[in-house]
């Protein structure tokens, strides 16, 4: 085996064996409580039906949007929790001011992008002010500021919102201002939303910024060792505090394919729980843009299809967040074992040669 | 046979008093049902069957058409955070299987349903608690809401005739019209039935949904009340009425807590039962026999439906019958007098 073949390999290995792992998990579980693990992955390996299919597009978009936003964090070494607070508050922002229709079409929607950036740095850039100017976690701050955004939401929205039947929603988006999308099969089956496509620009985006800018080694080497980035005249707190923002300003645009796709207004259809999932993609990916996407892909997958266990499978749909949340565990322990079993591996090698070299010297 | 017969009734009381464990698939009506009614998909919101409340009165309403006109029947669920698009999956593939009629049970669906009913013409839908989001509207949803303010008069009536303090409470989950109508057909009916009675209102959240499931919150706001004097204290609280039932142990004999939704004297532990002195019910299980009939009918219901004291659709449980007796006949005239309509209820404070 060549020397990039293996590399490979080992790449792989750990991803792989998480995934054995997990299937090993939930099948174990599942009949643990009783049920059918056979039915369960026939259900879920069955091939999509075309909406399905659909949906899985649009979730991983969305899925793959929180992931970057978690791992301009993680590269830098914040653990910004708080993408789920960040972007409650800038889907909140972003679609009362696309519903107040100040501009008109397209101008509006740009606009209310700009919005949801704007709204979620600012609600990340509290934690990043907070822990450069007084020292404080960024895991503590951003836990708490997820429950305000949510408490604060709720206020403006029970005060300022349109009261419909029980609920209450923002202002509906004025048709010209909803992008719709492509539908690939039959209309009924659903659209892939238009701002889909902002989830590749961003995996884009994130990974010319990571290897092709100033900033992005700045961030990697802050990530690293804050102390050798110190040495080579990076400003850490600059660093945390942009990087933060930038990850706020991201996570805003987590909802957004969905709001202009079809959800007309900040409701009952808003979707929670994106910003956890995006973290929890963004560790299974290893905060790689390639690596985040088909992690993203694989939960959306789990997500959508499990919908389908309800019909022919007496299994619980919420059984895949056990294969989901196994995935992420096994693939931080099985990477930390990988790299531990490749240094030995090197270092075998390289010992190995040393004393071929020197005994080569020494007869 | 005996002795079986016997444990089937040990199990039947276990399962009554512990609560919390999901019924087996195998007593699932729906997985045995195959007479030849009509198809009715169930649609729960998040919690499913075995909520002991909302979701599991749908299916008793779905059991009781089952055995009445044969119906059959295919359940959904939703899980907690969903995409809309997950709802609207699960309504199409029931309809796809073959179902004629479609409940989708809580509001949640309301958008789901409007996108969906469209594409299938043939069947026919209802929400519960559910409303119409647009403009357009639809001929093959039906839209079923409850009188709450009416049976919160009741139990208001019930609280204000069993206090002694001449203080009774109030704990909503949040503050929102919704539980703002509980608010005032409780108080309406207080004042009723004793013009001097003082009634404490506390909220445990103001907008946060959160406050349907914080039973620690629940207990702190009842506790509150107790602490005030009031003795009679009603929950519209959703899952943190346990915390408001515990509150009532906690301050001991002669105080009382009153459940809200379904029958919760039936469900509760068997230490906080002792001081539940009814429950406003909300007949969810009516409201969808009531839908499944009119498909077996063939005059299916559509467009909206309010389920009052009139056709039973809210009301009070009188299951804790040491507690309740002496205020039935009372109550009972309250009720007569509201659905002559001599009475109209409040449904803001």
């Amino acid at each position: 085996m060549t020397g990039r073949l293996k590399s490979v390999a080992l790449a792989l290995l750990a991803p792989a064996i998480a995934i054995v792992l997990s299937i090993l998990v939930t099948t174990l579980v599942i009949a643990a409580v009783g049920s059918s693990p056979g039915e369960f992955w026939s259900t879920m390996f069955e091939v999509p039906k075309p909406r399905l299919r659909v949906d899985i597009v649009n979730q991983t978009a969305m899925i793959y949007i929180a992931a970057v936003a978690a791992a301009i964090g993680f590269r830098m070494g914040l653990f910004n929790i708080g993408l789920e607070g960040q972007y409650t508050i800038a889907s909140f922002a972003a679609a009362s001011f696309a519903g107040a229709a100040y501009l008109g079409g397209f101008a509006n929607v740009i606009a209310s992008l700009a919005v949801a950036m704007l709204v979620g740095a600012a609600w990340s850039g509290i934690a990043g002010l907070l822990k450069t100017t007084r020292g404080v976690s960024e895991v503590i701050s951003t836990i708490m500021l997820n429950a305000i955004a949510v408490t604060l939401v709720g206020y403006f929205l029970n005060n300022y919102g349109v009261k419909e039947g029980n609920t209450v929603h923002t202002k509906n988006l004025e048709p010209s201002s909803t992008l719709g999308g492509f539908s690939p099969f039959e209309d009924r089956d659903g659209e892939i939303w238009a701002l889909s496509i902002v989830a590749l620009l961003l995996g884009i985006g994130f990974w010319v910024l990571l290897n092709k800018t100033r900033f992005g080694f700045d961030l990697r080497a802050s990530g690293q060792s804050e102390s050798a980035a110190l040495a080579s005249g990076i400003n850490p707190k600059r660093m945390i505090l942009i990087s933060m923002m930038l990850s706020g300003a991201v996570a805003g645009l987590i909802w957004m394919p969905a709001l202009f796709g079809g959800a007309r207004n900040y409701g009952t259809s808003f979707q929670v729980g994106l910003g956890f999932l995006g973290i929890a993609v963004a560790l299974l990916g290893r905060n790689r843009p390639v690596g985040m996407l088909f992690g993203a892909l694989l939960f959306a997958f789990l997500s959508v299809k499990s919908n389908d266990l309800t019909f022919g499978t007496d299994v619980s749909p919420s059984i895949v967040q056990i294969t989901q949340g196994v995935a992420v565990l096994a693939v931080v322990v099985t990477y930390e074992v990988v790299r531990r079993w490749r240094t030995r591996l090197e270092q075998r090698a390289v010992s190995r040669e040393l004393t071929g070299t020197t005994a080569g010297a020494t007869s | 046979m005996a002795t079986l017969a016997l444990a089937g009734c040990g199990g039947g009381s276990d399962s009554e008093g512990g609560g919390g464990d999901k019924p087996a698939a195998s007593d699932d009506v729906c997985k045995t049902a195959d007479g030849d009614g009509p198809k009715i998909g169930l649609a729960y919101d998040v919690g499913g069957r075995g909520d002991q409340s909302f979701n599991d009165s749908a299916y008793a309403g779905m059991e009781k058409a089952v055995s009445d006109f044969d119906a059959t029947c295919i359940e959904g669920e939703a899980t907690d955070g969903e995409a809309e698009s997950a709802r609207e999956d699960r309504l199409r593939n029931m309809a796809e299987s073959g179902a004629t009629a479609i409940v989708g049970v809580g509001f949640a669906y309301s958008e789901s349903v409007n996108a969906v009913a469209p594409d299938f013409p043939e069947v026919n839908f209802a929400v519960i608690d559910g409303f119409d989001p647009d403009d357009t509207a639809n001929d093959n949803v039906a839209y079923l809401g409850f009188a709450e303010e009416q049976g919160s008069f009741l139990v208001g009536v019930a609280a204000a005739e069993k206090s002694q303090s001449g203080t009774i409470g109030f704990v909503g989950g949040v503050n929102n019209e919704l539980i703002q109508k509980f608010e005032a057909g409780y108080t309406a009916g207080a004042k009723a039935a004793k013009p001097d009675i003082k009634v404490e209102v506390q909220y445990i959240q103001e907008s946060d949904l959160s406050g349907f499931g914080d039973p620690a919150g629940g207990k702190a706001a009842a506790t509150g009340e107790f602490d005030k004097g009031a003795d009679v204290v009603y929950h519209a609280a959703g899952g943190s009425g346990s915390g408001v039932f515990d509150a009532a142990v906690e301050a001991g004999e002669g105080n009382w807590a009153i459940g809200v939704d379904s029958d919760q004297y039936l469900t509760a532990t068997a230490e906080q039962k002792p001081f539940i002195l009814t429950s406003m019910l909300k007949r969810v299980d009516t409201a969808t026999y009531n839908f499944a009939k009119s498909i077996d009918e063939g005059k299916p219901l559509v467009s909206y439906t309010v389920y009052d004291l009139k056709q039973d659709g809210v009301g009070y449980s009188s299951a804790n019958e040491s507690a309740i007796t002496d205020l039935t006949t009372s109550i009972d005239e309250y009720k007569a007098k509201i659905i002559s309509g001599e009475i109209t209820v409040p449904t803001k404070p």
